[in-house]
C-alpha cells in the first residue's frame, strides 16, 4: 500500500477478517425453537397442546409395543406371562398364526415357498418397470413373469403356462408382421393367432398332465395378505389397458362408440365396490352359460378389474384433455393415422401426465382388496375377523392383529405413494 | 379430364373396401360392429340369465317386497317392526345410510379444513403432527379404520346402570353431562325432541328466519354496489335466529324430554339413543375421509399465488376481508370439486356399515333381505339403482357449482 494519502485516511485495513460466525439471535436450537414453535402466544400453546397428545399417544403405543408378549399359544397364557395389569400388547398371535395371516389357513404349509418365490420374482420382474436405469435385459423377466407366477401359484402342469405364453409371443410376431399395413388388420390377426394357439396348446396341456407338475391348488384355498397382494397387482395390471381403450373411447368422435364408454364408466363409478362384489358373489353366475363354474376368486378379480379400468380411464382422460391442442395437429400433419398418433405422439405424454393419478387409483384399489372380506373370502382382513378372532385361544386380541394389518398396509401404500412421488420428478421435463 | 377430379364421380362409384379404407366411412363401420357386438352379447348375457333362471325355477319379480321382513333393525328412524314389509326394510337403510352420510360430511369437513389449514402451519410441531394423521389415514384400509375405530366404541363406555339413582336413592357411580347426555354401552344417551302442537308454525318462523337474512344480505350488498355504504353485518344472525325464538316462546310448541334415570332400577328411560353402530361408522368415516380432505384443502391454498394476497393488501383491505374477498373463491375453486368427490366417496364407503352392524341400504337391502328372499339379482339390482342416483345427484349438483364457479372467459 503507497503512503500517498496516508495522512488523509485515519486506518487502512491491509487484511481480510476471517468468517464470522453468524449473529448468536439467528442461529442455534433455541433460536430455532423460537421461530418454529413459539413465535407467538397462539403458536405457543398450540406447540403445548401438540406435545400433550403426542404424550399421550406415545406413553400408550410404548408400553403395549415394548412390554408385549411374543410367545405364548393362547390369550390367556399371554395373561399369564405378562403379568396383572401390564399393558404390554399379546403380539404372540402374530408369531403363532403367522402363516396364517400371510397364506391363508388352507394353503397347503409345504407349497409356502412357491408364493413367496413368485413375490420376490415380483420384485425382480417389476424393477425394469418401475426404474429406468435398471438394465433392459430384465424385462425378459418382467414378460415370462405372469405365466410363471400362475406356475407357481396355482401348481399344475408347467404346459399351460408354457403354452399360454407361446399364444402371446406367437401373437405379437404375427402383429409386427401386419401392423405396416394397418393397426387394426395387425391388432385383430395377432389376436386371432393368439386364440388358435391356446385352443390348440389346451389340448396338449390337457393331454400331457403331468410335465413338470406343481401340486395343484384350488383358488379357494388361497387367503391372507398373498390374497390381498394378488388381487391388487392382477387387477391393477389388467385394468390399465382396459383404462386406457375406455378413455379413448370416451374422447373418441364416435357417438356410439363414445355412448357406450361413458355409459360403462359412468355406471361403475356411480356404485360402491362392495355392491360389484355382491354381484361377483351371487349375480355373476346367472349371466353364464349353464354348467359353467367359474371360481369366486376369477369373478372377483373380473369385477375388481372392471371397478379400476373404469377410475383408471378418468385419469388417462384427465391427462389427455390436458395435452395441447396442438399436439393432436401435429401429429396429424404428420400424416399419421389415428392409432400410430396415438400411439406414438399423445399416449406417451399424456400417460405421462397421469402417473400420480394411476398411482392413486392402484393404492386405492390395493386398499380396496380388503372389501372381499365381506363377502366371506379369507383375505388378511378376512382372516382376522373370521379364524382367528372368532378362535378359544385369541377370542380378544383386536389391537395386535388390527394393528398389524394396517402396519403391512401402510408399508405398501406409503412405498408406492413415495415411488410415485419420485417417479413424478424423475419425468419432470419442464424447467420450474 | 373434368371428370376425374370430380368429387361427385368418385362417391357414386362406391367401392365395398371404402368401408375400412376411406376416413369418411370408416368410422360409421367401427360403430356398426361395436354395436353389432354389444347387441350380440347383451343377448348372450340375457338368453344365459333366462336359461338359468328357468332351469333355477326363479322368476325375475320384485313382489316379495311387500312381504313381511321378519327381522329386527337396531335404528330405524321411521316406524318399524319385524312384520312391516322388505320394502319398509329397505326404507329404513336408505334413510340411515342418507343419514350417516349427511353427518360424516359434516364432520368430515370440519376435520379435514382443519388438519389441511394446520398442515400449512408456520408450527413445526403442528405441521408434523397432522401429516402424520394425513399419512396414516390414506394408507389403510377404510375397512380396517371402520372395524378399529368400531371396537374401540364398542368396548368403551359404561354400563347404564352406573348412571341410575333408582329414585334417587343411590348415588350414581356416573355423572350424565349437563344432566342430559351420557355415554354408555348400549349407546348415547341425549335429550328427545318432543313436537307439541303449533311445532309446523315453529318450522315456518325458521324457515322465515332464513329467507329474511338473505334478504338483509342481499340489500347488503345493492347498497354497497349501488352508494358505496357498507352496513353492518349483525343484523342478519338476529333475522334469522328472532322469529323462531319468539314463536317458540309464544307457543311453547318444542319441548325436550331428558333421558330418566331414576324411575326404572335397569336402564336410563326416554331421551334419544345413538346406537353404537352409527357412533362407530360415523367418526370412522369421518376421520377417514377428513384425511384426504385435509389434502384437498391444502392444495387449494397452494394454489393461490402470494402475489394476490399482496396485491390485495396494496389495494388496502384489511387482512379479513382479503381473506374472503380474494383468497378464499380462488381456493374454493380448487377445494369444491375434489371435496364433492370426497363427499361421493364417503357415500360410497358408508356401504361398509355392515361390517360394525350399522343397518344402512346394504346391510337390510343386500345384507338380511337377499339372504331371506334369495333374490339376489333383484336386490343387487336395486342396492345399484339407489346409489347410481345418488352419485348422478351429486355430480349434477358439482357440475352446476362448476359451471357458476368457472373463470368467465371471452
Amino acid at each position: 500500500m503507497s503512503d500517498t494519502h496516508a495522512e488523509s485516511v485515519a486506518y487502512v485495513r491491509e487484511t481480510f477478517v476471517g468468517e464470522q460466525p453468524p449473529p448468536a439471535q439467528e442461529t442455534g436450537a433455541l433460536i430455532w425453537l423460537r421461530k418454529n414453535l413459539f413465535s407467538n402466544w397462539f403458536y405457543s400453546i398450540l406447540t403445548l397442546l401438540a406435545l400433550y397428545v403426542i404424550y399421550v399417544l406415545l406413553s400408550g403405543f410404548l408400553p403395549w409395543l415394548l412390554g408385549g408378549v411374543w410367545d405364548a399359544s393362547s390369550i390367556r397364557e399371554c395373561r399369564e406371562i405378562a403379568g396383572e395389569g401390564a399393558a404390554g400388547g399379546c403380539f404372540a398371535v402374530l408369531s403363532e398364526r403367522w402363516n396364517q395371516l400371510l397364506f391363508g389357513f388352507s394353503y397347503p404349509s409345504e407349497a409356502y415357498w412357491r408364493p413367496t418365490l413368485a413375490l420376490v420374482l415380483l420384485a425382480v420382474a417389476a424393477a425394469p418397470v418401475l426404474f429406468p436405469k435398471v438394465p433392459r435385459a430384465l424385462l425378459i423377466v418382467t414378460l415370462i413373469y405372469p405365466f410363471a407366477a400362475y406356475y407357481l401359484i396355482w401348481g399344475g402342469t408347467i404346459l399351460i403356462s408354457v403354452m399360454a405364453l407361446l399364444g402371446v409371443i406367437v401373437g405379437y410376431i404375427v402383429y409386427s408382421r401386419l401392423v405396416d399395413r394397418g393397426f387394426a388388420l395387425g391388432f385383430f390377426a395377432g389376436v386371432a393367432a393368439a386364440i388358435i394357439v391356446w385352443q390348440i396348446g389346451g389340448f396338449i396341456a390337457a393331454a400331457a398332465p403331468n410335465v413338470l407338475a406343481l401340486t395343484e391348488i384350488p383358488s379357494r384355498d388361497m387367503g391372507g395378505f398373498m390374497l390381498n397382494l394378488i388381487l391388487g397387482v392382477v387387477c391393477v395390471s389388467l385394468s390399465l389397458p382396459i383404462g386406457i381403450v375406455l378413455a379413448l373411447g370416451r374422447q373418441s368422435s364416435l357417438p356410439i362408440i363414445k355412448w357406450i364408454c361413458v355409459v360403462f364408466i359412468e355406471f361403475i363409478r356411480g356404485v360402491p365396490l362392495i355392491t360389484l362384489l355382491f354381484v361377483a358373489n351371487v349375480v355373476l353366475a346367472y349371466f353364464l352359460p349353464p354348467g359353467t363354474n367359474f371360481d369366486l376368486i376369477l369373478r372377483v378379480i373380473i369385477m375388481i378389474t372392471m371397478f379400476a379400468s373404469a377410475y383408471i380411464a378418468e385419469v388417462i382422460r384427465g391427462g389427455l384433455a390436458a395435452l395441447p391442442r396442438g399436439q393432436y395437429e401435429g401429429a396429424e400433419s404428420l400424416g399419421l393415422d389415428y392409432a400410430q398418433s396415438m400411439r406414438l405422439i399423445i399416449l406417451p405424454q399424456a400417460l405421462k401426465i397421469s402417473i400420480p393419478g394411476i398411482v392413486n387409483v392402484a393404492v386405492g384399489l390395493f386398499k380396496d382388496t380388503t372389501l372381499v372380506s365381506i363377502i366371506s373370502m379369507f383375505d388378511l382382513v378376512g382372516m382376522i375377523r373370521g379364524p382367528i378372532l372368532a378362535s378359544q385361544d385369541w377370542n380378544g386380541v383386536y389391537w395386535e392383529l388390527y394393528g398389524f394389518a394396517a402396519f403391512l398396509f401402510f408399508i405398501v401404500c406409503y412405498g408406492i405413494s413415495q415411488y410415485s412421488q419420485w417417479l413424478e420428478r424423475q419425468l419432470a421435463t419442464d424447467h420450474r | 379430364m373434368a371428370s376425374i377430379s370430380d368429387p361427385q364421380s368418385q362417391q357414386d362409384s362406391f367401392r365395398l373396401s371404402m368401408l375400412l379404407n376411406d376416413t369418411r366411412y370408416r368410422g360409421l363401420t367401427f360403430q356398426f360392429i361395436a354395436l353389432i357386438l354389444i347387441i350380440f352379447v347383451m343377448a348372450y348375457l340375457g338368453m344365459n340369465l333366462v336359461s338359468n333362471l328357468a332351469t333355477a325355477g326363479l322368476t325375475f319379480s320384485y313382489d316379495f317386497l311387500g312381504d313381511p321382513a321378519g327381522y329386527d333393525i337396531n335404528q330405524a328412524l321411521i316406524s318399524y317392526t319385524s312384520q312391516s314389509t322388505h320394502l319398509r326394510a329397505a326404507f329404513v337403510g336408505v334413510i340411515n345410510t342418507l343419514l350417516v352420510a349427511l353427518f360424516g360430511c359434516i364432520t368430515a369437513t370440519i376435520i379435514g379444513v382443519t388438519a389441511g389449514v394446520l398442515r400449512l402451519s408456520k408450527n413445526w410441531l403442528v405441521a408434523k403432527l397432522m401429516a402424520v394423521y394425513v399419512e396414516a389415514f390414506r394408507n389403510v384400509p377404510v375397512l380396517i379404520w371402520i372395524l378399529i375405530i368400531g371396537t374401540i366404541v364398542t368396548i368403551s363406555g359404561a354400563n347404564p346402570r352406573a348412571f341410575l339413582t333408582r329414585g334417587g336413592s343411590v348415588e350414581p357411580e356416573s355423572e350424565m353431562l349437563f344432566g342430559a347426555f351420557a355415554f354408555t354401552n348400549r349407546g348415547f344417551y341425549s335429550p328427545a325432541v318432543n313436537l307439541g302442537p303449533g311445532w309446523i308454525i315453529v318450522l315456518l318462523a325458521l324457515i322465515a328466519g332464513i329467507v329474511g337474512a338473505l334478504l338483509w344480505r342481499r340489500h347488503m350488498r345493492k347498497t354497497l354496489y349501488a352508494s358505496g355504504k357498507l352496513l353492518p353485518g349483525w343484523p342478519t344472525w338476529i333475522i334469522l335466529i328472532a322469529p323462531v325464538v319468539i314463536a317458540q316462546l309464544v307457543l311453547g310448541s318444542l319441548s325436550l324430554s331428558m333421558p330418566d334415570v331414576e324411575s326404572n332400577n335397569f336402564n336410563i328411560q326416554g331421551g334419544t339413543v345413538i346406537g353404537k353402530p352409527f357412533i362407530a361408522l360415523w367418526l370412522a368415516l369421518s376421520v377417514y375421509t377428513g384425511a384426504f380432505i385435509a389434502e384437498n384443502v391444502r392444495a387449494g391454498i397452494l394454489a393461490v399465488s402470494k402475489g394476490q394476497t399482496e396485491a390485495a393488501a396494496a389495494l388496502g383491505l384489511r387482512p379479513r376481508r382479503v381473506m374472503n374477498l380474494v383468497i378464499l373463491p380462488q381456493a374454493l375453486r380448487v377445494i369444491i370439486p375434489p371435496l364433492i368427490s370426497q363427499y361421493l366417496n364417503l357415500t360410497k364407503n358408508s356401504s361398509l356399515a355392515i361390517a360394525v352392524g350399522y343397518a344402512d341400504i346394504t346391510a337390510t337391502l343386500g345384507g338380511i333381505t337377499l339372504n331371506q328372499t334369495g333374490k339376489a339379482l333383484e336386490c343387487v339390482l336395486l342396492l345399484m339403482l339407489f346409489y347410481l342416483i345418488i352419485s348422478l345427484a351429486i355430480s349434477a349438483i358439482m357440475n352446476v357449482y362448476n359451471a357458476s364457479v368457472a373463470l368467465k372467459e371471452r
